[in-house]
């Protein structure tokens, strides 16, 4: 498991401007539904946006401290 | 990822037009967001094959590095990674889906 504050600021730490928000969706930590809003999404499709997260948490998912992450990315208004 | 586990997968993703890495089967699918995919393809009438990624070490790492994506499942239309369980719902809810999947099927 991994504490939700840790999720968004690994996810800054690799897209400083984003706007981060976690819900642990079990209670578990370790199923999560994250929403990422930053400008650097901009331009790119959505397996590039979602991949530009899974980076920034890729040690998260391969040790599995994170089972399930539902995933969702946009740009600012 | 060694050279025959690559073919392997290659050979999987050319199997059919639609093809989905997933844990679990269509029938018994043995995670959400597995079976969150078979849900959308099977209410779009959409044909589509799989492969069980939990009877596979191989393919259940390698097909994370073939596309650069870590997690399952993984759908492919026509050769080419379209994503896993979050951006499959985000385009059926779209409508998006049901006209990529049209276009590619009918090329």
């Amino acid at each position: 498991m991994v504490q939700p504050d840790a999720v968004g600021a690994a996810i800054r730490s690799a897209l400083p401007d984003a706007k981060v928000s976690v819900e642990d969706l079990t209670g578990g930590g370790d199923h999560l539904q994250v929403s990422v809003v930053s400008e650097a999404f901009e331009g790119l499709n959505r397996i590039r946006q979602h991949q530009l997260v899974y980076k920034a948490l890729k040690e998260e998912l391969k040790s599995e401290a994170i089972h399930a992450l539902a995933l969702n990315t946009s740009t600012p208004d | 990822m060694d050279a025959q586990t690559k073919t392997r997968i290659e050979t999987l993703i050319n199997s059919s037009p639609v093809f989905v890495f997933m844990k679990g089967t269509k029938l018994m699918p043995q995670c959400g967001f597995s079976n969150n995919v078979v849900q959308i393809l099977n209410a779009l009438g959409i044909g589509f094959e799989t492969f069980d990624v939990l009877t596979d070490m191989e393919i259940r790492q390698g097909i994370k590095d073939f596309s650069d994506w870590p997690t399952i499942p993984q759908v492919y239309v026509k050769g080419e990674f379209m994503g896993g369980s979050d951006i499959l719902i985000e385009m059926y809810n779209n409508g998006e889906l049901k006209d990529k999947l049209e276009i590619a099927l009918a090329s």
